[in-house]
């Protein structure tokens, strides 16, 4: 965003924000069909608390409009220069380095995760899997955000390592679902609707454009690599990997 | 209004504690290994600002307005077709209007989500407009939608999670050597950034209410397994997506050229 330095920099803002404004009413739209359609006809109740909701609605909508002006301008560049910047410097190691880093550090304190890992070892406890105490839960919820989070730093190596390489994606993530088909029939039962669920919490709103940027910015700067078959799928691997992770701790814990 | 202000400063923390290890690693990675500045590093830092701040609003907003009434209509509804079905036997008939919630509310979050709709301009600038970003976001909201409501079904019923899995994996494979390769590293994407900010919270309430209220399943063992539906369903409702609008194509210019022929 280079309104600061430019002469008429405030006014194209407003109208960049203004733009962005209709297009996140545009996107939420459907959301506020949903449950004013559900609260009158199925429910048929009045909403609690109209102006609280209200509020909270113009909040949405705003920040998704500053969301998405933000992306643009901030962390879509900030992940191409990163990409561009390592690819130049021609240091693999360094690269996975970055690669494992973003996966791991970006994981570990996820709230979603946290709170799926706790609620497995609720249920771990439940199957008397592990002690039914605090600390007992508290070590396992633990050990399971470790596991999922060293599951997608390495996912975010294997990655980059495809992109570098240009092998394709499908044969992959085909060999992780047979692998997470196979571990499914040894794990213990409780832990597999757990381990299923990881997957798809591993990755958050921050974390996706940036590592897209960095995937797709990797492969335009690398000659022979072409960004729609070689710059997407990271996320693919980032989701796959935590799977067959808390399968694997499933089957040793 | 101050405690909005309170609630806004609390949210915008938790954002701030959230990316530090971001901001930790890419500052150290950036001083450290590549020792250069970044371009326009002012335009980069302003628009991380915008980020930041138009995410912690939009996370305030939703939980002041969207997840208690979410959180309230998934209750209210799972308690009411439970009360429906309190006979021994459960039938899955009884909870229609759970799955009709269940697949309208994970078609309007999915379409909502943020990080869908970066992937989604991302796909549409790299492919230079080939990839429609409504046209993505409409198919994986669809399988969504078909996720969520099948999870809800599987709840009901309480059948074996690994199954419809294994089911759906299989379908995700034999539509992968239909496709053309271009699409299938975006397919697969699209599966992890369904479910993040706006998904997760309405469709866990949704599924531990339901596995709550249905009589027979546990929150503990039943009500997992949503967002796992929700993650593998797109890829194949991308997947189907681009076939079909391949076909449609070929079909269109097939007609074209016979036309032109006499």
């Amino acid at each position: 965003m280079q309104h600061t330095r430019e002469e008429h920099g405030l006014p194209r803002f407003a109208l960049a924000m203004a733009k962005q404004t209709v297009g996140a009413l545009r996107d939420l739209a459907p959301i506020f069909a949903v449950i004013i359609l559900f609260q009158i006809v199925v429910l048929r109740q009045p909403f609690p608390d109209v102006a609280n909701v209200v509020v909270g609605l113009v909040c949405v909508v705003l920040g998704l409009a500053l969301f998405v002006q933000g992306l643009e301008s901030g962390l879509f560049p900030l992940g191409e220069a990163l990409a561009q910047g390592m690819a130049r410097k021609g240091s693999a190691t360094a690269l996975l380095a970055l690669a494992f880093c973003l996966g791991f550090g970006t994981t570990v304190a996820e709230p979603a995760l946290i709170a799926v890992a706790a609620e497995g070892a609720a249920v771990a406890a439940e199957a008397s899997f592990i002690g039914d105490s605090q600390a007992a839960q508290g070590r396992y919820a633990l050990e399971l955000r470790l596991v999922v989070a060293v599951a997608v730093g390495l996912a975010i190596v294997l990655g980059v390592l495809r992109i570098l390489k240009g092998w394709p994606i499908h044969r992959f993530i085909i060999s992780g679902y047979v692998l997470v088909m196979a571990m499914t029939l040894f794990a213990p039962e409780e832990i597999v609707g757990v381990a299923y669920d990881s997957g798809g919490v591993t990755t958050s709103t921050i974390t996706v454009p940036l590592v897209t940027a960095l995937g797709v910015g990797l492969a335009s700067t690398i000659r022979g690599r072409n960004p729609m078959l070689d710059g997407f799928g990271l996320i693919a691997f980032a989701s796959l990997t935590p799977m067959i992770g808390v399968l694997g701790y499933g089957m040793v814990a | 209004m101050l405690d909005f202000l309170a609630n806004f400063g609390e949210t915008l923390l938790t954002t701030l504690r959230d990316v530090t290890p971001i901001v930790v690693i890419l500052v150290l990675f950036q001083v450290g290994v590549l020792r250069r500045k970044l371009p326009n590093i002012r335009g980069i830092a302003t628009g991380s600002v915008m980020v930041l701040l138009g995410l912690a609003l939009f996370l305030i907003g939703l939980e002041q307005a969207l997840f208690p009434i979410g959180e309230t209509m998934a209750r209210q509804l799972t308690e009411k077709a439970g009360a429906a079905g309190l006979a021994d036997a459960v039938q899955w008939q009884d909870y229609w209007v759970v799955y009709l919630f269940a697949g309208a509310i994970g078609f309007a979050t999915t379409i909502a989500e943020p990080a869908l709709i970066a992937v989604a301009l991302k796909a549409r600038e790299v492919s230079g407009g080939a990839v429609n970003a409504w046209g993505l976001r409409l198919a994986v909201a669809v399988g969504v939608a078909i996720g969520v409501a099948l999870g809800c079904f599987r709840i009901v019923t309480g059948t074996a999670l690994p199954w419809y899995i294994v089911a759906a994996y299989v379908g995700v494979i034999v539509l992968t050597y239909l496709s053309r390769r271009t699409i299938i590293p975006l397919a697969y994407d699209s599966g992890g950034v369904t479910t993040s900010t706006v998904t997760v919270p309405v469709v866990a309430a949704l599924g531990l209410g339901l596995a709550a209220n249905v009589p027979g399943r546990s929150p503990l063992i039943d009500g997992f397994g949503l967002i796992a539906f929700a993650s593998v369903f797109p890829i194949i409702s991308v997947l189907g997506y681009a076939i079909v609008a391949d076909r449609v194509d070929r079909w269109r210019t097939r007609n074209e050229r016979q036309e032109a022929k006499p």
